[in-house]
């Protein structure tokens, strides 16, 4: 924890020590060529792997989403952009869409507020290391368990018949038992609530290693220029966490975006589609209604929102 | 004077930093302790009211369902199978790789690590339809390598970022002293970089590990019979099948995720550490 240094891999392994290879001569013999197949060698597993794991596959859903009977049939017609047309068109579609920008924004806000917060709490002076070691350990827990987990612990808790309804119906804040995850009105909130327990501890590592790595001649200049505690984190601890929190931030909506267990495992979608997102949607078109046609047209959609976001991720990076 | 207000000051700061992180604590951690203290329970108890978090009929026998329950089992031992050979090949190809970036300079290396790097940001739902095709086709279907083959898309690209970046921080005078010795690049690589690079491949390893082990979609469309499944997988099974044996799902979620917690508990400096300069998440 103590390498204050926050990066990003979208960057990170391109610079290298430059100018330490031996300059290659002009005229190319067949021993140097060999020598510059070299590297290329080395990455050939990694070559093969990317192929048959991303380059064919993205090939494939995309030629998928043109045609129609795809798998299911031997010879699929190709159709053009009907598949495309007709997921656009879906009521189903664009209640998923909304209910995933709702999910992703919500829970990277409150990720980051949440993940702010816990690492300036665990980043203070005023406690001795041991406390604030075994304080972080019990902020991680959340983070350390498999989406499985997470879904039937919160099952568990929000069951109508649950410990949550127990103490909230005690306090008098309820009456009945509510079904939390039952409620049409309800279940979307409370799934955004699940996701930014289960999320909020890696934005927390990244931004307390950053608060670290802030010199603390910044905060004596402050202090010396009569900045209150409120100034001081206005004018020094947010400028200098700016690029963590914008590159997390596009990270964590790209992530969030791709929740698809967490969904799955407790409201499968419902109720009424409360909780319909782009990838649970597009798996019940491929997976239980067997429109595998549709769902690579939904998945290509998919690819391509992600690729927005990537892409400001991407020149974000590029800006730092 | 001064001083004792500026004391006064310092301990209400105190008392309200540990305010608030009792309440952060107890809003991370009650959860985890309500799942602890369900798994001790009979399934009777689960719901009674006033709820306990220590019950009368205090009990190890959920744990003993679990384990007394090939089925069960079988879950852990795909679990393990799957993770252990992800982790193994992904630490030898991404080795291979970031040796590669480390140490050479050659065209096209921008846009083969661009094409590494974009590759993290692919939707694992626009991936799984052709995959599903990709691996019937291939007769991996509800098999071992077609999991592990599929698990490698997440790790790979991670792994040879982390890597690459450890050996930057290696001198060059180390694997040229192999060179003069007469030995070549795989020496170097071998004998030299990768026994110096073993803090940093173990924890590479243990994040590969976990993302394994947690999968999910692949590991619940790419199979088929329960004897392929894996751990997040058997805990939904319990799920439906058992009509909800409450004590029994939260037993195996805390049998689950002890491999987990357990190398993060034993790799927690390098692996937060190393987590903060990757920033990457299943």
């Amino acid at each position: 924890m103590t390498s204050a240094h926050v990066d990003h891999p979208m960057l990170a392994p391109e610079a290298a020590p430059p100018a330490l290879q031996p300059v290659t001569p002009r005229r190319a013999r067949p021993a140097a060529v060999a020598r510059r197949l070299v590297p290329y060698a080395y990455l050939s597993p990694t070559a093969l792997l990317i192929a048959v794991l991303m380059v064919v596959p993205i090939v494939m859903v995309i030629s998928y989403s043109f045609r129609d009977n795809v798998i299911v049939q031997e010879n699929p017609v190709f159709v053009g952009f009907a598949n495309y047309t007709r997921v656009l068109t879906d009521p189903e579609f664009l209640t998923a869409l909304k209910n995933t920008f709702v999910f992703i924004t919500v829970s990277t806000v409150a990720h980051l507020v949440l993940g702010l917060a816990f690492a300036m709490m665990l980043n203070t002076p005023l406690l001795s290391g041991v406390t604030k070691a075994i304080f972080r350990i019990v902020y991680i827990l959340p983070w350390l368990f498999t989406i499985a987990v997470i879904a039937v612990i919160w099952r568990l808790l929000l069951d109508p018949a649950g410990v949550v309804n127990y103490v909230l119906g005690t306090l008098g804040l309820i009456h009945d038992g509510v079904n939390w995850f039952g409620d049409p009105g309800k279940a979307l909130w409370v799934l955004t609530f699940v996701n930014i327990w289960s999320g909020y501890p890696f934005f927390m590592i990244s931004l307390l290693a950053a608060l670290q790595g802030i010199p603390a001649d910044l905060y004596e200049a402050a202090a010396v220029d009569g900045a209150n505690p409120v100034q001081r984190f206005l004018s020094v601890t947010l400028p200098q966490l700016r690029p963590v929190i914008v590159s997390m931030a596009v990270l964590d909506l790209i992530w969030t975006s791709q929740q698809f267990a967490l969904i799955w495992m407790t409201t499968g979608g419902g109720p009424l589609n409360a909780t319909e997102m782009l990838s649970t949607y597009t798996y019940k078109q491929a997976f239980s209604e067997y429109e595998f046609a549709t769902a690579s047209a939904s998945a290509v959609i998919v690819l391509l929102l992600t690729m927005i976001l990537a892409f400001f991720y991407v020149r974000q990076q590029r800006e730092r | 004077m001064r001083g004792r207000t500026s004391r006064a000051r310092r301990t209400a700061a105190k008392v309200g930093v540990l305010t608030g992180l009792v309440l952060g604590a107890a809003f991370a951690g009650l959860p985890v302790l309500w799942m602890l203290s369900t798994s001790f329970k009979s399934n009777g108890e689960v719901f009674a009211t006033p709820p306990k978090l220590i019950t009368e009929n205090f009990s190890f026998d959920a744990y003993r369902e679990i384990l007394g329950n090939t089925a069960q089992l079988r879950f852990f031992v795909n679990s393990y199978v799957v993770a252990l050979a992800v982790t193994i090949l992904t630490l030898v190809v991404a080795t291979l790789a970031g040796y590669a970036f480390s140490r050479f300079r050659f065209p096209l290396q921008r846009l083969i690590n661009a094409v590494i790097v974009s590759v993290q940001a692919v939707p694992p739902i626009t991936l799984v339809i052709p995959y599903f095709g990709l691996v019937v086709a291939l007769g991996l279907y509800n098999t071992y390598p077609g999991l592990i083959l599929t698990h490698m898309v997440f790790t790979l690209p991670y792994a040879i970022i982390m890597i690459t970046a450890y050996f930057n921080t290696l001198p060059r005078e180390l694997d040229e002293s192999v060179k003069v010795d007469g030995g070549n690049g795989w020496t170097a690589l071998w004998r030299v970089l990768v026994p110096v690079s073993v803090p940093g491949l173990v924890a590479v390893g243990v994040y590969t590990f976990m993302i394994s082990w947690n999968e999910y979609l692949f590991a619940l469309t790419l199979t088929r019979t329960d004897n392929m499944r894996t751990v997040p997988i058997g805990i939904q099974l319990l799920m439906g099948q058992h009509s909800y044996e409450w004590n029994q799902m939260m037993a195996m979620s805390i049998l689950g995720s002890i491999p987990v917690l357990l190398l993060f508990l034993l790799f927690q400096r390098r692996f937060v550490g190393g987590l903060a300069s990757g920033a990457v998440k299943a």
